[in-house]
């Protein structure tokens, strides 16, 4: 397949580990490296997956960046690390897909948002977080049939799924996942509220959606919409389920979902990590199948 | 048991907890008539925010009569000793609201994580402590781990910089054995300089007794709330309380015939239900689901045709943590759609 775009993966974590098990399979990115900054399991892993590996950092990579041609680099390390990760490999052409909450370059969900991303060649494209994933889709159904003045996500998720960046940092969800579901949901207003569930064994991710129209819900047009973004979102998660709504309660309109992860590297369960992965593969596979189609073109190399 | 010339820190809720129970809807004017009466009656400590923290504010939680911001205002300014407190729920809140509760003149800042995710707290305790405020570790749901689990947990947040870490009985399930294994156990391995508090509900009607156990075994602060207004069946009565501690000779400072009054004349005309143990209270506490649950599961279950008592076991059985209301109405749609 000439036409796979060549990707490096920053970060050999669970989440960088699942994301190389799914690009492997995509008809449209060849992952090469995996970048670390020591050996570890997840170094040791990538090597056994047949990637080349570096555990020096970014900077250990970068004299191979043009050499092997790649385009995309999927950054699965902190937001502390990624603006230095973005500002390096941007200056080499390649394009970034920021899996931390860093959100240096504009938010992308990919059943939302990825077109206009695309269209603009923008260069660096951030994931907003697992709940913003799982929810800004529901928040879009219901915004684009009309009006929404308040939009507001509770996304509950187990204990085991939720590392430990996440968990110094748990404003860094709340803050990005309520500014991304008014920014990209359409809601004038967004909350977010994340909860954690130590229950044994450990829950598949929950996200309710609730948002508040301006005047009394179509409720046909909306359903009809919800449906239609469950299928759009099933493509890249399969286990993305609406369990029960979309319900109308007087201005209120709330959907209740479950998100079953694939199993890949983390398990079921962690619907929260593989929606993050699936989503972020997704936004460099359209960008792959633009390219290809010739509507967008790579930034020149010499 | 021997409380004689023990000193206690007794804890309002009924401004906070109590929310719950007044589905967040309790006017200025009621805040402030009861602040400044337990203010009068020597209530050291009163905690103000919505139910569910600040921040809490939501259709998950249910909106406010009135902002945060708004109460505090309204409550600080007219204290005379008592210092006012404020909830804060990670994953709810964030630190902009600490700074605003600081700002706004509230001392003590309650940051509260369920009992087994205490990791989730460090940047808000580490923030309340650079504020210099009187900076709690308040851990949920108690009764779902055993001691050393829990000890755990609460060494965590003292290692963050809380200068006293509570035991929260936020299902009312706890029997006294169990809050004397934990606060003892809590008593011998924090820090000396570390205080320890018990926060009770009365679904059992163990909210006096498991007061005393946690006294007993060497807790400084004791949760309560006039007229027992809080979630659930309430909060630990702290006008029972006090009256208990009084002829223990144990000492509250409280003026036990101004809190009696309060409780009668401001705070049980406000209640829109009375708060007393009932069949939906009762099965909080005996299968172990948080208090504030009970009104979202009366409202579900008369909309949706399924008991709340079923609703509340099989959440319990489901291991729901304080935070998912959200899961209510979705179990009770399920369990509606499933009915033959």
């Amino acid at each position: 397949m000439a036409n796979k775009l060549k990707a490096l993966i920053i970060g050999p974590g669970n989440i960088g580990t699942d994301l190389l098990m799914k690009a492997q399979r995509s008809d449209w990115i060849e992952p090469v490296w995996m970048v670390g900054v020591e050996e570890s399991e997840g170094i040791h892993r990538a090597q056994k997956m047949g990637v080349k590996t570096c555990t020096t950092g970014i900077d250990g990579v970068l004299e191979h960046v043009v050499a092997d041609d790649i385009r995309i680099a999927f950054d699965a390390t902190s937001a502390y690390a990624h603006a230095e990760h973005a500002r390096k490999l941007n200056a080499l052409g390649v394009i970034m897909v920021d899996l931390t909450p860093a959100a240096i370059g504009p938010f992308c969900v990919p059943p939302v948002n990825l077109a206009e991303h695309s269209a603009s060649l923008a260069m660096n494209v951030n994931m907003v977080t697992c709940g913003g994933q799982a929810t800004i889709p529901m928040v879009h159904a219901v915004s684009r049939v009309q009006s929404v003045a308040y939009g507001e996500i509770v996304a509950t998720v187990g204990s085991k799924s939720v590392g430990p960046g996440t968990r110094k940092n748990i404003d860094e969800f709340t803050r990005t996942t309520s500014a991304a579901v008014a920014e990209i949901g359409g809601a004038r207003e967004g909350k977010a509220i994340i909860i954690i569930n130590p229950a044994e064994p450990p829950l598949i991710m929950r996200d309710t959606v609730h948002c508040l129209v301006d005047e009394e819900p179509d409720q046909k047009a909306i359903t009809e919409s919800v449906m239609e973004m469950i299928a759009e979102v099933q493509k890249y998660v399969p286990g993305y389920r609406l369990v029960n709504g979309p319900v109308f309660d007087g201005n209120r309109v709330s959907t209740y979902l479950e998100v079953e992860g694939l199993g890949d590297f983390l398990p079921k369960y962690a619907g929260n990590l593989d929606i993050m992965t699936a989503a972020g593969l997704r936004t460099a596979e359209m960008l792959a199948e633009e390219i290809a189609s010739d509507r967008f073109a790579l930034p020149a190399r010499a | 048991m021997d409380l004689n010339g023990k000193k206690v820190t007794l804890h309002d809720m009924s401004l906070r907890d109590g929310m719950h129970a007044k589905r967040h809807q309790i006017s200025i004017d009621e805040m402030v008539a009861v602040a400044c009466g337990l203010d009068e009656a020597g209530m050291p400590l009163i905690e103000v925010t919505h139910g569910d923290g600040l921040g809490g504010a939501s259709v998950n939680y249910g909106f406010p009569a009135h902002s945060d911001e708004e109460y505090l205002g309204a409550v600080v300014p007219k204290m005379k000793q008592a210092r006012v407190s404020v909830l804060h729920v990670p994953g709810i809140g964030t630190l902009d609201h600490i700074r605003m509760a600081s700002d706004l003149g509230a001392s003590t800042i309650r940051i509260a994580t369920h009992c087994t995710e205490a990791d989730i707290s460090e940047q808000h305790i580490g923030m309340g402590r650079n504020l210099g405020m009187d900076t709690v570790g308040f851990l949920m749901m108690a009764h779902m781990v055993n001691e050393q689990d829990f000890l755990q947990q609460a060494l965590l947040m003292e290692s963050y910089g809380a200068n006293c870490i509570y035991c929260t009985d936020s299902a009312g399930y706890m029997l006294p054995d169990e809050v004397t294994k934990k606060i003892s156990t809590l008593r011998q391995h924090l820090k000396d300089e570390t205080e320890i508090g018990f926060h009770g509900h009365h679904n059992l009607a163990m909210g006096v007794a498991n007061s005393l156990a946690a006294i007993e075994a060497g807790a400084d602060r004791i949760d309560g709330s006039v007229a027992g207004l809080g979630a659930g069946a309430g909060n630990t009565p702290l006008e029972v309380l006090s009256a208990v501690l009084h002829r223990m000779g144990a000492e509250d400072g409280i003026d036990l015939y101004k809190i009696m009054d309060v409780a009668e004349d401001l705070v049980v005309p406000m209640m829109d239900q009375p708060i007393r143990v009932d069949r939906d209270s009762l099965t909080l506490g005996y299968a172990g689901v948080y208090s504030s649950f009970l009104l979202f599961a009366k409202r579900a279950g008369e909309k949706y045709g399924v008991p709340a008592r079923d609703l509340l076991v099989e959440l319990g059985r489901r291991g729901t943590v304080g935070g998912q209301e959200d899961m209510i109405e979705d179990l009770a749609l399920t369990m509606s759609s499933q009915k033959p």
